[in-house]
């Protein structure tokens, strides 16, 4: 038995070195190619990093909400947030510098309907849209399905038929008319909404504010409002709720038993202490993965400032022009860019790689402003954000079999169902919102965006649905299985 | 693939959820206590390792008792007495 263990530790210490060696490997051809490609190389290990962080720390915003509501379990929830808190001070510091690459997102009930469906679709799944990256690492092929069918070729079809005109107002149209794009750039239905609508309401982030400018002068602002007032006082607000609701019964039992009379402010802060750190793992991993995000901004910023520009689409076309490369006609956008979002970021480079595919059988997928003018559709290998999503993969897979974690796991029965149906959810809850739990609600909320909590809201409603969901499913198994009793 | 929940004696369960991702085992796993009475023990086989925290978790808080948790050939098999 212990040769066994041995031997299969063995096993996947291999393949965390050959996997590591590839992307290396991988890096180094990047690099001769290129020095340009250094760009690709950088999104590459963050994305690496961050997979081995999230499996390490079982870092799901699925579970976030889904645990709590199923389980009663605040760990995740917790770890989320602690990683919100970090990451916002880090952004607070890239902003004053000007090294930061957030963007705020348009803000209206869009966003908390996108967040609604996005979190049936990740209950229903099984994972986020980056706890469903790092689970196919772990060998999880439910999140596979999840990924490839709904984040990439679900989302692609979503931005690309007009199935939705019949939900879109005449206004929405007229307005999309107006912007005065190509009209053969403009076909989807998807495109009617962006352009018609979502290009139309305002952006918000609170330290360029009318209001925040006047009153506080300087780089401060960008800590009293877009860290402190958006992302630590909020934060801290939720904690203690779920604190009160989902912990605070249980520490408070568990003390009456060793201290005799009457508990206080004290003991009620010993409970919310015990709450954060009850999961050390997943708090560290928190707290850690709020400053690698943060850094990775600074990364990509300092890029962009080294080769001058401000997207790779920019890069690319140089390489163009330069003979370098060959550019196909549609891979960097008619705006001259890519998608190149600057940070961590899920969701639109899969529908990119959806959309490469769905090509490749005949479908013209850069008639539409969601590829066409955009994001474009660059080549798979030449496509940063994408990279990073393959380094969440690889550097998940290289932590799971470390940790002797990892197992190939064939979908089967209702899982097929769960992850097909959940996928499709969260690819098209993520679109219309721009963004998923880690664009539309993490990085909007640490920069100062209020939307990112309307996602965020949003998403916790969503996987509250799923969770009854589910618990009324597995309520008749049980009943069933209990005939025999 | 398919759930089982089995009495297997006095006081005693078997649940296995082997195949199941998140959050298949720590719902099953929380219902199959919601059943038992206190005292009871039931070992749980699992294959999810992210389904294992939020177990341990949830014993902790309600007042179980994780008597046991060891891997074999890539499953988990946890042994829970209901506090």
């Amino acid at each position: 038995m212990e040769t066994t263990v041995d031997t299969s530790e063995k096993k996947n210490q291999i393949w965390a070195f050959i996997i590591t060696g590839a992307m290396l490997l991988i890096s180094l051809m990047y690099y001769k190619a290129s020095p340009y490609y250094m760009y690709i190389v950088v999104y590459v290990w963050f994305g690496f990093a961050y997979g081995m962080m999230l499996q390490y720390g079982r870092f799901c915003f699925a579970s976030a909400s889904r645990d709590l509501f199923a389980a009663g379990v605040p760990r995740m929830a917790v770890g989320v947030l602690v990683a919100l808190m970090f990451f916002s001070l880090i952004q607070a510091t890239l902003s004053s510098t000007n090294m930061s690459t957030f963007h705020p997102a348009p803000f209206g009930i869009h966003t908390l309907i996108a967040g609604l469906i996005f979190g049936v679709g990740m209950v229903l799944s099984g994972g986020c849209a980056s706890g469903s990256l790092y689970k196919i690492g772990e060998g999880n092929m439910t999140s596979f399905l999840a990924a490839f069918f709904g984040l990439c070729i679900g989302q692609a079809i979503f931005v690309d038929v007009k199935w939705f005109d019949f939900l879109i107002p005449q206004k929405w149209v007229d307005s999309a008319m107006a912007k005065g794009l190509p009209a053969e750039v403009m076909t989807s239905s998807f495109d009617k909404y962006l352009a018609g609508y979502i290009w139309d309401q305002p952006s918000i982030q609170l330290s360029h504010t009318k209001a925040v400018s006047e009153a506080l002068p300087g780089i401060s602002r960008y800590f009293i409002a877009d860290s402190l007032l958006n992302t630590l006082i909020p934060a801290m607000v939720v904690l203690i709720v779920i604190y009160y609701f989902y912990s605070r019964k249980g520490f408070m039992k568990k003390r009456a038993k060793v201290k005799s009379g009457p508990t206080g402010f004290g003991d009620e802060a010993a409970g919310l202490w015990n709450m954060i750190t009850a999961s050390k793992r997943t708090t560290i991993m928190g707290v850690i993965i709020g400053m690698v995000a943060g850094l990775h901004i600074f990364v990509i910023k300092g890029m962009q400032i080294k080769y001058g520009v401000t997207n790779f689409g920019q890069v690319l076309t140089r390489m163009n022009n330069a003979g370098d490369i060959t550019l196909k006609a549609g891979e960097v956008g008619i705006k001259g860019t890519i998608f190149d979002p600057g940070y961590w970021y899920i969701t639109s480079q899969e529908g990119q790689l959806g959309a490469w595919i769905l090509e490749k059988f005949g479908w013209n997928m850069r008639d539409n402003i969601f590829f066409g003018v955009n994001n474009g559709l660059p080549e798979p290998w030449r496509n940063p954000a994408l990279w990073m999503s393959l380094g969440i993969i690889f550097g998940a897979m290289v932590m799971a079999r470390l940790n002797n974690e990892y197992k190939f796991k064939l979908p089967k029965g209702e899982l097929i169902v769960w992850g097909l149906l959940g996928g499709i959810l969260m690819g098209w809850g993520s679109r219309p919102a721009l963004g998923c739990n880690i664009g539309a609600f993490f990085i909007r909320v640490a920069g100062g965006d209020p939307s990112g909590w309307l996602y965020g809201t949003g998403m916790v409603g969503g996987a509250f649905v799923g969770v009854k969901f589910f618990n009324w499913w597995s309520e008749r198994k049980m009943a069933k299985e209990m005939e025999s009793f | 693939m398919a759930m089982k929940f089995e009495k297997t004696g006095e006081g005693k369960y078997m649940l296995d959820v082997c195949g199941y991702v998140c959050p298949h085992p720590q719902i099953y796993t929380k219902k199959s206590l919601e059943k038992m009475s206190e005292g009871d023990v039931v070992l749980i086989v699992l294959d999810n390792p992210s389904s294992v925290e939020t177990i341990v978790q949830m014993c902790d808080q309600v007042g179980h008792e994780v008597l046991e948790r060891k891997t074999e050939g890539g499953k988990i098999h946890m042994t829970i007495k209901k506090g």
